[in-house]
C-alpha cells in the first residue's frame, strides 16, 4: 500500500511538471533564435616557446622522504603570474612521470596561479590532484612542501601560500595535511629545511 | 539560441509561482515522511531488520524473514504462492486467510498479499506461523514489531558503583553490545538495532545516585532503547569486550591525577556532540590524552586492502594506554571504538580534558620508521588579552612539544628504530594547547602486515612512553 502523503506529493509533482511544461512551450514560442556566434572566441593562451630559463624545482623523494633542489631549464612566459603556473606544471611533469620519485595520480593537474598582492600566491589544483593523492602525514607534506617551495624560490615576493581544489577550500590534501588555511612560506622553509636532511 | 521577451511579465510570475509550489511539494515529501516502518528479527543463525509494508495493516515478507534462517524456495502459480523452508512446504493463496503449512491448515488473520511475485504475510499471524516453519517457538513483540526466534534475548542489570574514580552507572550485558550512543543535556541514550534486548524486571530503573537518578527502557519500531537521565553530562565506556558499558559523570578536579589508572580505563565520550564536551568544568583531568586519527566513515589511508589507518591507530592507542597505565599515567582516549569525529571535536575533547599531553597516532604504509610532528604554528602565540587564537593556540605550548618530541625520538633511536622529527599542518595539532604530538607509524623494513604485530606495537608503544615518562616533570610543570 503506496502511501497517501506519498500518492498526494506525487499528484502534486505530475501536475507541476505538466504546469512548467506547458509554460515552458509558451516560452519557446514566443522566443526568437539569435545568430550563434561564428566561433568560440575565448583567447587561448599560446603554448611556451622560446629561450628557456634556469629555475629551482623542489622535487620530493619518496624513499628516504626527503625534498631535493633540483636545477632546470624550462620555457617561461613574461607574466610573474604565468611564471608561476609554468613553474609548477614543469613540477607536476616530473611526479606523473614513469620514473616519478614522488607519484601523483594520472590527471593531476595545476589549473591556475593566483598571485594576490601582498605576498600571497593561490594554487588551484584540479579535483583528481587531490582526490587520487596518497593518504599519510609525510607523503601530503612532502607534495605541499615542493609546491610551496619550488614557487617561492623562483617568483620573490610570496610570503604566504593558500591550496584549492577545483577552486574551493578542500579540508585536507588526502585525509591529513591541513588545506583550510594558509601556509607561511618562512614556516615551510623550515620545514623544507627538515625534509632535506 | 536564446530566449527574448515578449509579455513577459505576467508568464515570469506564473513560472516564479509555479517554481514555488514545486519548492513546497518537495518540502512536504521529504519531511513530512514518517520514519520507515520496519521489524527486527532476532535469531541465533542472525539478527536482521525488514521493512514493513502497509497494506491496510502491516504486513512484511515471509520470504525475507525465512531467508536468513535456512534454505527458502518459493514458486508461484497464478494466485496460488508456494514457499519450501528446509523441509517444510507451505502454500498460501492471494486475498485469502486460508493457507496450508506442513499439510495442516492455518488461518491468518488477514489475506495473504501477492504483490510482484513476493508473498506478504500479515505481522500479526508470525507468532502463529513462524513455529511451524521453524519448528520452535518465538516471541513477538507486536508493538515494538521485535520478533525472538528462540532462546536468544540478551538480559541486562544496572547499578550505582562507587570507586576511587568516582560512581557510575555499571550495566553488564549477557553478550557483547554495541548500541548507538547519543546525548542531549540531562540524558544519554543507547538504541540497540541489532540486539535482542529484552526489558529488566522494570522498565524504570531508579539509583541512589545525585548524578544519575534513574533509566528507562523502551521499545520502538524494532529496536530497544535505554535513556539514562544525569544531572551531568555522561559518558559511556566499554568494558570486558563490549559486554560492560559504564555511564560516568566526570569527577571533580583533585588537582592531581591519581597514581594509578582506575580499571576499566577505556574511557569514550557518548558522542562528539558540542554539547556535551567530555571533561566539562570540574573535570577529571588526565595526565595524556590519546587520539587514534580517523574512524567511522573516515578510513584514514587504506594500508593494504583489508587494512584501513583507522584500526591500526585504534589498535595502537589502545597498546599505549595501557603502556602509560602501567607507568602510573591516567590516560583518556579520545576514540575507544569505531565512529567519526572532526578535528575540532577531537580538539575540543583534548583541550576539556587538560592533559599534560596530547598525543595523535597515524599510520602509513609509506615508507618506513617513525616520524614525530609538531604543529605548524609561529612560535608567538597570535591571541587577543585571555583568548588564544583557534588556529594557533598551540603556539604557547610549542616549545614544550618539542621537548617532548625529542625525547621520543631519543626513546625510538635506543631501540633502533628509524625516526624523524618534523613539523607538520596537520589538524587538530594547531588547536591544543597543551604539549601536543603527531606520530606516524609506518611499517618496518617487513612491509605494511607488520603495522599489525603486536611485537612492533609494543615496541612503538613503549618508547613512546619511555619518552613520555622521561619529561614527565616538565610535562607537569607546563599545566
Amino acid at each position: 500500500m503506496i502511501p497517501r502523503h506519498l500518492l498526494i506529493g506525487v499528484a502534486v509533482m505530475l501536475a507541476l511538471v505538466l504546469g512548467m511544461s506547458v509554460y515552458a512551450w509558451r516560452m519557446r514560442r514566443g522566443a526568437t533564435p539569435t545568430p550563434e556566434p561564428a566561433a568560440y572566441a575565448r583567447p587561448v593562451a599560446p603554448p611556451v616557446q622560446g629561450p628557456t630559463e634556469q629555475v629551482t624545482l623542489y622535487v620530493a623523494y619518496d624513499d628516504p622522504g626527503t625534498l631535493r633542489a633540483q636545477g632546470a631549464r624550462i620555457a617561461l612566459p613574461a607574466g610573474r603570474q604565468e611564471r608561476a603556473e609554468e613553474l609548477l606544471r614543469a613540477l607536476i611533469d616530473i611526479y606523473l612521470d614513469k620514473s616519478s620519485p614522488h607519484p601523483l595520480g594520472q590527471g593531476s593537474e595545476i589549473r591556475n596561479v593566483y598571485l594576490v598582492d601582498p605576498g600571497l600566491a593561490v594554487i588551484d589544483t584540479n579535483a583528481a590532484f587531490s582526490d587520487t593523492h596518497r593518504s599519510g602525514v609525510l607523503v601530503e607534506e612532502l607534495t605541499v612542501a615542493s609546491l610551496t617551495e619550488t614557487l617561492s624560490a623562483n617568483i620573490p615576493g610570496i610570503n604566504r601560500v593558500k591550496i584549492l581544489v577545483d577552486g574551493r577550500t578542500r579540508d585536507t590534501l588526502a585525509g591529513h595535511t591541513d588545506l583550510t588555511g594558509f601556509f607561511d612560506v618562512s614556516q615551510m622553509n623550515q620545514l623544507v629545511g627538515q625534509l632535506q636532511q | 539560441m536564446r530566449w527574448s521577451k515578449r509579455d513577459g511579465a505576467g508568464e515570469r510570475r506564473l513560472g516564479g509561482w509555479l517554481l514555488s509550489i514545486l519548492f513546497l511539494a518537495s518540502a512536504f515529501l521529504v519531511t513530512g515522511a514518517p520514519p520507515e516502518k520496519q521489524i527486527s528479527i532476532y535469531s541465533k543463525a542472525a539478527n536482521y531488520s525488514l521493512p514493513v509494508i502497509e497494506h491496510g495493516q502491516d504486513y512484511v515478507g515471509l520470504f525475507e524473514i525465512l531467508e536468513p534462517l535456512g534454505t527458502v524456495r518459493i514458486k508461484s502459480e497464478g494466485s496460488k504462492w508456494k514457499l519450501r523452508y528446509n523441509d517444510v512446504d507451505s502454500e498460501f493463496t492471494n486475498d485469502k486467510k486460508q493457507a496450508k503449512v506442513k499439510g495442516r491448515e492455518i488461518d491468518l488473520p488477514a489475506n495473504f498479499v501477492l504483490e510482484e511475485g513476493r508473498g506478504l504475510v500479515p505481522l500479526a499471524s508470525l507468532s502463529t506461523l513462524l513455529p511451524r516453519f521453524l519448528g520452535g517457538p518465538v516471541t513477538f513483540h507486536e508493538n515494538s514489531r521485535r520478533l525472538f526466534v528462540g532462546d536468544v534475548a540478551v538480559h541486562f542489570t544496572a547499578q550505582i558503583s562507587k570507586d576511587a574514580a568516582g560512581s557510575g552507572l555499571v550495566m553488564n550485558f549477557t553478550v557483547p553490545v554495541n548500541p548507538s550512543i547519543s546525548t542531549e543535556p540531562g540524558k544519554l541514550r543507547m538504541v540497540f538495532n541489532h540486539e535482542a534486548l529484552v526489558a529488566p524486571g522494570s522498565q524504570t530503573l531508579t539509583f541512589d545516585s545525585a548524578t544519575i537518578p534513574s533509566a528507562g527502557y523502551t521499545e520502538d519500531n524494532g529496536a530497544a532503547k535505554i535513556e539514562v537521565t544525569g544531572t551531568v553530562p555522561l559518558f559511556a565506556s566499554f568494558s570486558n569486550d563490549g559486554k560492560t558499558i559504564t555511564i560516568s559523570a566526570p569527577s571533580p578536579a583533585t588537582g592531581q591525577a591519581p597514581a594509578v589508572q582506575a580499571p576499566a580505563a577505556p574511557s569514550l565520550p557518548a558522542t562528539p556532540a558540542e554539547t556535551t564536551p567530555p571533561a566539562a568544568a570540574g573535570a577529571r583531568r588526565y595526565f595524556a590524552v590519546l587520539d587514534a586519527s580517523h574512524g567511522g566513515q573516515e578510513r584514514g589511508a587504506a594500508l593494504s586492502d583489508q587494512l584501513s589507518e583507522k584500526d591500526v591507530t585504534l589498535a595502537l592507542a589502545r597498546r599505549l594506554r595501557q603502556e602509560l597505565g602501567g607507568r602510573g599515567l591516567t590516560t583518556l582516549l579520545i576514540r575507544d571504538g569505531d565512529f567519526t569525529l572532526t578535528p575540532d571535536q577531537r580538539a575540543n575533547l583534548a583541550n576539556s580534558a587538560h592533559p599534560a599531553i596530547y598525543i595523535c597516532l597515524h599510520a602509513t604504509s609509506q615508507g618506513s620508521g617513525i616520524r614525530l610532528y609538531t604543529a605548524m604554528v609561529p612560535a608567538v602565540a597570535q591571541g587577543r588579552g585571555p583568548f588564544l587564537d583557534w588556529d594557533t593556540a598551540q603556539s604557547p605550548f610549542l616549545s614544550l612539544s618539542q621537548v617532548a618530541a625529542t625525547n621520543i625520538s631519543a626513546e625510538f633511536g635506543r631501540r633502533q628504530l628509524p625516526v624523524r622529527v618534523l613539523i607538520a599542518s596537520l589538524r587538530p595539532l594547531n588547536n591544543i594547547i597543551a604539549p601536543a604530538v603527531g606520530v606516524e607509524v609506518a611499517p618496518p623494513a617487513e612491509g605494511v602486515s607488520s603495522l599489525t604485530l603486536p611485537a612492533y606495537q609494543d615496541l612503538v608503544a613503549v618508547s613512546i612512553a619511555a619518552g613520555i615518562v622521561d619529561v614527565r616533570d616538565k610535562l607537569e610543570a607546563g599545566r
